[in-house]
């Protein structure tokens, strides 16, 4: 069977964006099924730098200050490989790597 | 021409700032890492243009960074600090059994012969070793899984491991501090280890004289003489003249005996600095005045040293990582406070004067002796 390979774009919090030298937004290659996980591996192959950041190292867990929203919805809490929405599979819509809101 | 390079990290970012031997006109950079916390910057002897800095959010987590050019640029290395084998569990600070989890590096300690061999201390309490220059860390589990170490609690900053001395004479002894666990030493390179507490005496703690659970703020060494071990404990300066076998107060005529840092005259081991803090309730300096004091006998006669320090109205603390000596022949000193000031004395404590007064709070002093 043929793998898909998706553009998907991907916006970054500030700290980060400096970190990967990047602008604001970023695009990466999906192989597969677009999920948060898949997108997540395909920024830290592009950007190395960002690993660690965005997900624990050995358990692969969201850290507890980012979360990830696209289409106006909050995709935190769905599972590292549930299907993203379509537009954002299709480019016409970011996935957002946030940095929670706290004061400091 | 000779100088020193001072390497300040804060709250919300790091800094690096020269200076020629007078140590009068300072060139101070614009910060580094901005908005991120920097625990601790340090230089490695083997190279003085190469530096480590620990960087950290509760965002986006541990960086470490390292510069190969004297703190101009600065590239990311490895951040995974993964405890070796299970982790096991300490004690929360209610009583209660918790997991050991990574939050930060505390303390970076570069090798004094290899510039690619560097330690790091984390929270929670663990040290770990790069043989490649950052790019990767291996605990050494010796100290983490020591029988103690399920009986171990955090002090008021976490369980972290703050302090590493590395004797300079022998490169198998390496000595480490844990708030709250006490100081520990290994004498095969970090692979066993054991607590070195004995004549320390917390009133905090169930039993006052346990082998484990005091809460040490920090340890001093001279490299002439690395059996002498100077000690800040959360109250008490101690002082161990036999690599920490045994422990003696020295606090002798101080206004305080609390406080955070303690370091040694570069020239001088007998004579130490530290800064006397009003108590664990109140982190700020007695009386309002800012006061380091010197002792000139390895401890008990404390002399205050005041000259260009504010002597009124200050209510500023200095933490544990935040004082440091150059290696010039007038021995000049640094600390820096919560308050965002970074001062140097040129002579030894006698005159002191601010680098800078209007950092983010500072969290650890550097510098580096540059010939």
């Amino acid at each position: 069977m043929e793998t898909t390979i998706a553009t998907v774009r991907v916006v970054l919090p500030h700290h980060l964006r400096k970190l990967a030298h990047v602008e604001r937004e970023v695009a990466v290659e999906v192989r597969g099924s677009v999920t948060v996980g898949a997108v997540l591996d395909a920024l830290e192959e592009a950007y190395p730098m960002l690993r660690g950041t965005i997900r624990d190292h050995g358990t692969r867990r969201r850290r507890p200050f980012v979360r990830f929203f696209a289409c106006e919805e909050d995709l935190s809490h769905e599972p590292a490989d549930a299907p993203l929405p379509e537009k954002v599979a299709t480019g016409v819509e970011p996935l957002l790597v946030v940095g929670a809101m706290a004061g400091g | 021409m000779s100088g020193v390079r001072v390497l300040v990290g804060t709250r919300k970012g790091a800094f690096v700032m020269t200076s020629d031997e007078r140590r009068e006109r300072w060139q101070i950079s614009d910060p580094h890492f901005p908005g991120w916390e920097v625990y601790h910057m340090k230089g490695t002897p083997a190279d003085p243009n190469r530096l480590y800095a620990s960087q950290n959010t509760g965002w986006f987590g541990q960086l470490i960074q390292r510069s190969d050019d004297g703190g101009v640029t600065w590239k990311p290395v490895g951040n995974e600090f993964a405890y070796a084998g299970p982790t096991g569990t300490h004690q929360w600070y209610d009583g209660t059994p918790h997991p050991w989890e990574f939050a930060r590096v505390w303390h970076i300690e570069p090798s004094p012969s290899d510039p690619d061999t560097v330690y790091a201390g984390v929270e929670d309490a663990a040290i770990f070793r790069s043989t490649d220059a950052g790019k990767s860390w291996q605990e050494l589990p010796g100290l983490r899984t020591h029988t103690s170490a399920p009986g171990w609690q955090p002090g008021a900053g976490g369980l972290c491991l703050h302090t590493i001395l590395l004797d300079p004479r022998d490169p198998r002894r390496i000595f480490a501090a844990i708030s709250a666990a006490g100081a520990f030493r290994s004498e095969d390179g970090g692979e066993t280890w054991r607590p070195i507490n004995r004549g320390l005496k917390s009133e905090g703690i169930p039993d006052p004289e346990a082998e484990v659970g005091h809460c040490v703020h920090r340890i001093a060494m001279h490299p002439s003489r690395p059996r002498v071990l100077f000690m800040q404990k959360h109250w008490d300066v101690m002082r161990s003249d036999d690599g920490g076998d045994t422990w003696r107060e020295v606090s002798g005529n101080l206004p305080s005996d609390f406080g955070f840092p303690i370091d040694v005259h570069a020239h001088e081991p007998e004579t130490i600095y530290v800064v006397p803090i009003k108590s664990d309730s109140e982190h700020f300096p007695p009386d309002g005045k800012l006061r380091v004091y010197r002792s000139r006998s390895g401890g008990d006669d404390w002399e205050p040293l005041t000259r260009g320090l504010p002597q009124s109205d200050c209510y500023v603390n200095v933490l544990r990582d935040a004082m440091a000596v150059d290696t010039l022949d007038s021995c000049g000193i640094y600390f820096g406070t919560t308050g965002g000031q970074v001062y140097v004395s040129p002579d030894g404590g006698d005159n002191w004067a601010p680098i800078v007064r209007d950092l983010p709070p500072v969290l650890s002093v550097e510098v580096q002796t540059l010939r």
